[in-house]
């Protein structure tokens, strides 16, 4: 399967299977949106017809061309054959094992932010801490499930999970234990919404947190109008100050300052940059997750808009890296020669099987954004996963799940998409929630374009990075591959 | 003249 688009200047076509991504001319770009319908004989008059006022554009050059096109065919590298179907529905098979928890340790908030789909973090339940019992068994849980898997994640998540700070720590601490007699190895990242930083938090997170997500929407204004106490009071002056600071002692370990746009800022790249001039590079930014009726919920019109904003934001991101003052965009992140194995491209996330949130009191969900919902409790940390019937659902919820994904470009990218943001959309975890579709699909156009404007400037100096891991780099003196 | 140059192939919390 071929995508073609034009973004920024760039004519891009991208072969779904391969994750080849090629940059042509007008000519090219012309050649291979005819060259399945058309014969070759067709396509040279159409063009040349076409192209009349051009030189350069011969019967020679189209031969030429088609025989390019013929040729990255033959080597896979354009409409390769999707033979990645079968695998997916063999997945049921295969072995599977336990990686990753979402540790609620706590029900409860100390900001009552209006959109929030936790429901100001008590899941539509009672307000509640994860005890440190409860925490240790979760991770021998986890130990258990594990099989042979070396990495385990372990997401302190809430609610506000600072408001159980000293049970994190201790649970920390056992983890430490626990990896030198089991040979596993934990990371741990921290989700919070900043109120209660200090400079304990800031010192042991540094120590032992391998990533920390920290919650500010954006701009002042934009902020403070969800983001309030229980008194109504705005929390951005509170906390960017203590976000700076726990940035600035963070190093070079990693963080993202992560923001959610709502129908309030569909504007929302002036939120990014002002994260970016506010000093953070790490950034990330989400559409809402809300029912259709909450006055922050995203319409049908806000779509065009935010699809140029998606735009917009690659272009100026690539304005301030020429300029020597770059930021991360977690969507614009995309390896093209090394990104994820066919595995997780085919399962995503992981979601209800080596990927489940726990709550306070043990219970088991796919995920955070099934807790509280009871057809999805899968069990709880002690008996294990016996709702077998709604983890099976959730096993073959992958990219291939869904008919509606049978013809898209993009499925290899997005694994069928957000199985919560399916559930809360249509009723059903495979369900196709097109809304979220359109975004992500323009966000991997933007991601890839960033990277083809990469190359073409690291080429305008002379330097031609290897299309393939293993390739031969100029860049530097030894010709060795690098992550660059 | 070359109209087409491959910029990447993917060999496949």
């Amino acid at each position: 399967m071929v995508h073609q688009y034009k973004l920024n200047g760039y004519n891009i076509v991208l072969d779904t299977c391969s994750g080849s991504v090629h940059l042509v001319d007008e000519v090219a770009y012309d050649v291979i949106a005819l060259y399945k319908e058309a014969t070759r004989e067709e396509i040279t008059a159409r063009l040349l017809e076409k192209y009349a006022d051009r030189p350069d554009v011969t019967a020679a050059d189209l031969a030429q061309c088609l025989d390019d096109v013929a040729a990255l065919e033959a080597a896979g590298k354009l409409w390769s054959p999707d033979v990645y179907e079968n695998m997916a529905f063999d997945f049921k098979n295969r072995n599977h094992v336990v990686k990753a928890l979402c540790l609620h340790v706590a029900h409860t908030c100390n900001l009552n932010c209006s959109y929030c789909f936790a429901a100001q973090g008590r899941y539509q339940g009672e307000r509640a801490l994860m005890s440190l019992d409860v925490g240790k068994r979760a991770m021998e849980f986890l130990i258990e499930n594990s099989g042979t898997r070396h990495n385990l994640e372990v997401d302190f998540f809430g609610g506000e999970p600072l408001m159980n700070w000293q049970m994190v720590k201790d649970l920390v601490a056992y983890c430490r234990q626990r990896e030198k007699e089991t040979g596993k190895n934990f990371r741990f990242t921290l989700t919070t919404n900043g109120m209660l930083i200090d400079d304990d938090v800031i010192d042991f997170c540094n120590r032992e947190m391998s990533n920390v997500v920290l919650s500010l929407d954006g701009r002042k204004e934009i902020h403070d109008r969800l983001r309030v106490d229980y008194a109504g009071r705005g929390s951005y002056d509170t906390i960017v100050p203590k976000f700076q600071k726990f940035v600035k002692a963070r190093g070079d370990k990693n963080y993202y300052i992560r923001g959610t746009y709502t129908h309030a800022n569909t504007d929302f790249t002036k939120d990014i940059f002002h994260m970016a001039d506010l000093g953070f590079t790490e950034l990330s930014m989400e559409p809402v997750v809300s029912k259709p009726d909450d006055p922050c919920a995203l319409t049908k019109e806000d779509l065009p808009v935010l699809l140029d904003q998606y735009e917009l934001l690659a272009k100026e991101m690539l304005r301030r890296e020429r300029e020597g003052r770059p930021f991360t965009f977690y969507h614009y992140m995309i390896d093209l020669t090394g990104g994820p194995c066919i595995y997780k491209r085919i399962s995503g996330c992981g979601s209800g099987t080596e990927y489940m949130a726990v709550t306070p009191w043990g219970d088991l969900y796919p995920c955070h954004q099934f807790v509280g919902d009871p057809k999805y409790l899968l069990g709880d940390i002690w008996k294990g996963v016996t709702n077998t019937a709604a983890q099976d659902e959730f096993r073959h919820c992958n990219a291939y799940a869904r008919p509606e994904c049978k013809d898209c470009w993009a499925k290899l990218y997005c694994s069928g998409g957000c199985a919560a943001n399916a559930y809360h959309a249509t009723g059903s975890i495979s369900g196709v929630y097109e809304y979220g579709c359109e975004l992500f699909k323009k966000r991997i156009e933007c991601a890839i374009m960033i990277e083809v404007a990469k190359n073409q400037d690291l080429a305008a100096q002379g330097i031609e990075v290897p299309v393939q891991l293993g390739g031969t780099c100029t860049a530097c003196a030894d010709g060795e591959g690098c992550a660059e | 003249m070359e109209r087409i140059k491959t910029i990447a192939t993917r060999d496949l919390q």
